[in-house]
């Protein structure tokens, strides 16, 4: 579904991304892990086509078409969905409104009938049962005055309506309370589907007790460094991210993490 | 202002009326400004003797008078010697016969703000007779208006029709001598709106220009007057949001309301004169003076405005508060794009007690454009207990445009209460992204949000006008991005 080929990506002239290679398959949930500044919400806004995040080299194909070429909203349209670190506030326009905009030109996008507004607030209903949300954030504004935790539940719930394909999370736990995160957690656990894949950019462990990925990835420099399934996360938090960088890196093969990187 | 129902409208609609026929064959008088001219307009429109008395006043003081250049904004010198003060209406011979002669890029624009078809060739001034409907939707309305005693009628037929009323009133709120404009005005105007709304009535429907009986092409000098008296209620609407076209660059508008005790009047305008083109040639120069009175204690006036059109406006629609416990509001969005000026506020003075005034404002600029507020919050010494709310915010689009605030407040009683909150905000690369990363555009994202900041005046529109409003500035911001 997702294959990153050797990726770099600069940020005011500065390379973040320095040749990442990732690739995902439909229903798996993959996690990046990694220091700060590492550059992992850059990975996030270079796959959605961020302004002033320039791609030098490499390659993202998804589902077959090269995303790179692709306008944000185009993007967007094919399916992909990021969850903002910091979702953003736009005063006076209704959440509601905003999320019907959003869906029908993605529905338009791909030649398939606009919603109606009834029709429209019954999907809306049925997803936040799914999720149980209730249903004051759809009177509100689109973030305006929300909590953090209100914001993040916001978005998953944005998620939950547009169905991505490919949804990527940007450190939806930072700022969370741990109730907080187990509501964000489980709405994440009720959208896993076979033909969903998701990215949980995270710097806790702690996320991951409650969203089991199928893999962990650790970013470091701009690269992926190390790569092992959910015990990785537990040896993160353990030993911190030092003990990658004296010799483990490049030791590492795709399957065990683990040994490759004891010290 | 004016989007009044055009001359082609009006030749429709003579034929229609019974008794009342204005000289329709009358030709335009050649450019230039002289007493002649103002005794000739005066004569053709057949007005009595104080009213001439009172134009040649106004225009005497017009000679003492000088341009002010106080605004900020770059006007070319306009050359009164140069402008026609009278102009027939046209002939049907002149107009163009179909909308298939009417420039394709105006339809588009129609088309785009769903403005109805038979609508299309009244607004693009086109000369059929397919304006029956509005004929007798009119004549309708009159006679429901005339059962609650409510005056709706050009400001031509007032002077015939009730001459007394415009007597009593006339320049009681805008005096000749008020500014250069207002005097420009006084001296030379050739039509407009007359309303009066007698005690304890509530005018059972909402008035607007579109709709007035026997509506003359007002062109560039409109007069309006509009007095609620004790315990009166009136909402009007001037203005449409389909552009209109006129061949007259420069329009000098005088406003004035009045409300007695307990009246209430609220005013709404949606201004969408040609802005010039995206190069900045050509377009309207607005200037405007509208001012209400609250004479009476407990009355209410509001002014709600959608400003969008005009290459320049200048505009301050404004409350006296004299009456105590009277209530003055301003509600205003001015959205300026490619080479359009405005310097727009409004001006709240608290004369009497316990007199309450808010301000909201909302400048959007974009392309090359200059956006002012200017606004005047005076409380006077007697204006116990008064106070003042104003919030100020402004948008930019784009790197080379700019917002202006300049609030001028004046406190000269210790009890009275002024708050001013201003913000200036750039439309967030942010928002954006965040619009854009669900998939919707960028220039439904861009009016949405610009949608969102409007909200609080918006909500004051009548609620179709506010439907046509938004459309409107989605329609004004086209190209303002990318």
């Amino acid at each position: 579904m997702l294959k990153i080929t050797n990726l770099h990506a600069n940020v005011a002239g500065k390379e973040i991304l320095k040749g990442l290679n990732l690739e995902m398959q439909g229903g798996e949930i993959h996690a990046i892990m990694g220091p700060n500044g590492a550059g992992k919400s850059t990975l996030g806004n270079v796959l959605a086509g961020r302004e002033g995040y320039e791609v030098t080299q490499g390659e993202v194909i998804f589902n077959g078409k090269n995303l790179l070429e692709l306008e944000p909203e185009e993007r967007a349209c094919e399916g992909v969905f990021l969850a903002f670190q910091y979702p953003v506030e736009i005063p006076g326009v209704n959440n509601t409104y905003f999320l019907r905009a959003a869906l029908n030109a993605q529905r338009k996008y791909r030649g398939e009938e606009e919603l109606d507004s009834v029709g429209f607030l019954r999907l809306v209903r049925e997803k936040l049962k799914v999720l149980h949300i209730g249903d004051e954030l759809l009177h509100r504004a689109v973030n305006e005055g929300f909590s953090g935790g209100e914001k993040k539940r916001n978005e998953i719930f944005q998620m939950a309506v547009l169905e991505p394909m490919l949804a990527i999370l940007d450190e939806t736990d930072s700022g969370l309370d741990i109730d907080a995160l187990k509501t964000v957690a489980e709405g994440v656990n009720r959208l896993r589907s076979p033909d969903r894949a998701m990215i949980v950019i995270t710097h806790y462990q702690r996320l991951l007790d409650f969203i089991v990925p199928d893999k962990v990835h650790v970013l470091a420099d701009g690269r992926l460094v190390a790569t092992g399934g959910a015990e990785l996360a537990l040896k993160l938090e353990e030993q911190g991210y030092a003990w990658l960088e004296d010799g483990g890196i490049g030791t590492l093969d795709e399957t065990g993490a683990t040994q490759a990187g004891t010290p | 202002m004016s989007n009044e129902t055009s001359t082609t409208d009006n030749l429709v609609k003579q034929k229609y009326q019974h008794g009342f026929v204005t000289d329709i064959e009358s030709e335009t008088l050649p450019p230039g400004l002289s007493e002649q001219v103002v005794r000739a307009i005066s004569a053709r429109k057949n007005e009595p003797e104080w009213l001439l008395e009172w134009r040649l006043k106004a225009y005497a003081q017009w000679l003492e008078m000088e341009q002010p250049d106080w605004a900020h904004l770059n006007i070319e010198a306009i050359d009164f010697q140069a402008i026609s003060y009278y102009s027939a209406p046209k002939a049907d011979k002149d107009r163009p016969q179909s909308l298939d002669e009417v420039d394709p890029k105006l339809l588009e624009t129609y088309d785009k703000l769903g403005v109805p078809l038979h609508e299309r060739a009244r607004l693009a001034g086109v000369a059929v007779d397919a304006v029956f409907d509005s004929v007798s939707v009119g004549t309708t309305f009159k006679k429901e208006l005339g059962k609650a005693g409510v005056i709706f009628c050009s400001f031509s037929e007032a002077v015939q029709d009730h001459p007394e009323l415009v007597k009593k009133y006339l320049g009681t709120v805008v005096p000749q001598r008020d500014n250069f404009f207002a005097a420009l005005n006084s001296a030379v105007f050739t039509d407009g709106s007359f309303v009066f709304i007698p005690k304890g009535v509530r005018c059972p429907m909402e008035l607007s220009t579109y709709f007035r009986i026997n509506a003359a092409e007002t062109g560039q000098f409109e007069r309006t007057l509009i007095v609620a008296e004790e315990g009166a209620y009136v909402s009007y609407l001037e203005g449409c949001t389909a552009p209109m076209r006129d061949e007259n660059q420069l329009h000098a508008a005088v406003v004035e309301l009045v409300t007695l005790e307990d009246a209430s009047i609220k005013y709404s305008t949606v201004q969408n004169w040609y802005p010039g083109d995206e190069n900045g040639v050509g377009g309207i120069y607005n200037f405007v003076t509208k001012r209400g009175d609250c004479r009476g204690a407990r009355s209410r006036i509001s002014w709600t405005q959608v400003e969008t059109g005009s290459a320049i406006t200048w505009k301050y629609p404004s409350c006296i508060l004299r009456g105590d416990d009277s209530i003055g509001e301003f509600y205003s969005v001015a959205l300026t794009n490619n080479f359009q000026q405005a310097d727009t506020g409004t001006k709240m003075i608290h004369i009497g007690k316990n007199t309450r005034s808010k301000i909201i404002s909302k400048g959007i600029s974009a392309g090359h454009a200059q956006n002012a507020y200017r606004g005047l919050v005076r409380m006077t010494p007697r204006a116990d207990n008064a106070r003042n709310y104003t919030q100020c915010d402004s948008m930019l689009i784009g790197k080379k445009c700019g917002a202006h605030t300049f609030p001028y407040i004046e406190v000269r009683n210790p009890s009275a209460k002024v708050e001013h909150e201003a913000t200036t905000s750039r439309i967030g690369e942010d928002q954006l992204f965040y619009c854009l990363q669900r998939g919707i555009s960028e220039e439904d994202a861009v009016s949405m949000i610009v949608d969102g900041f409007c909200k609080q005046v918006f909500k004051e529109l009548p609620m179709e006008f506010a439907v046509e409003a938004k459309a409107l500035l989605e329609v004004s911001l086209e190209g303002a991005v990318g």
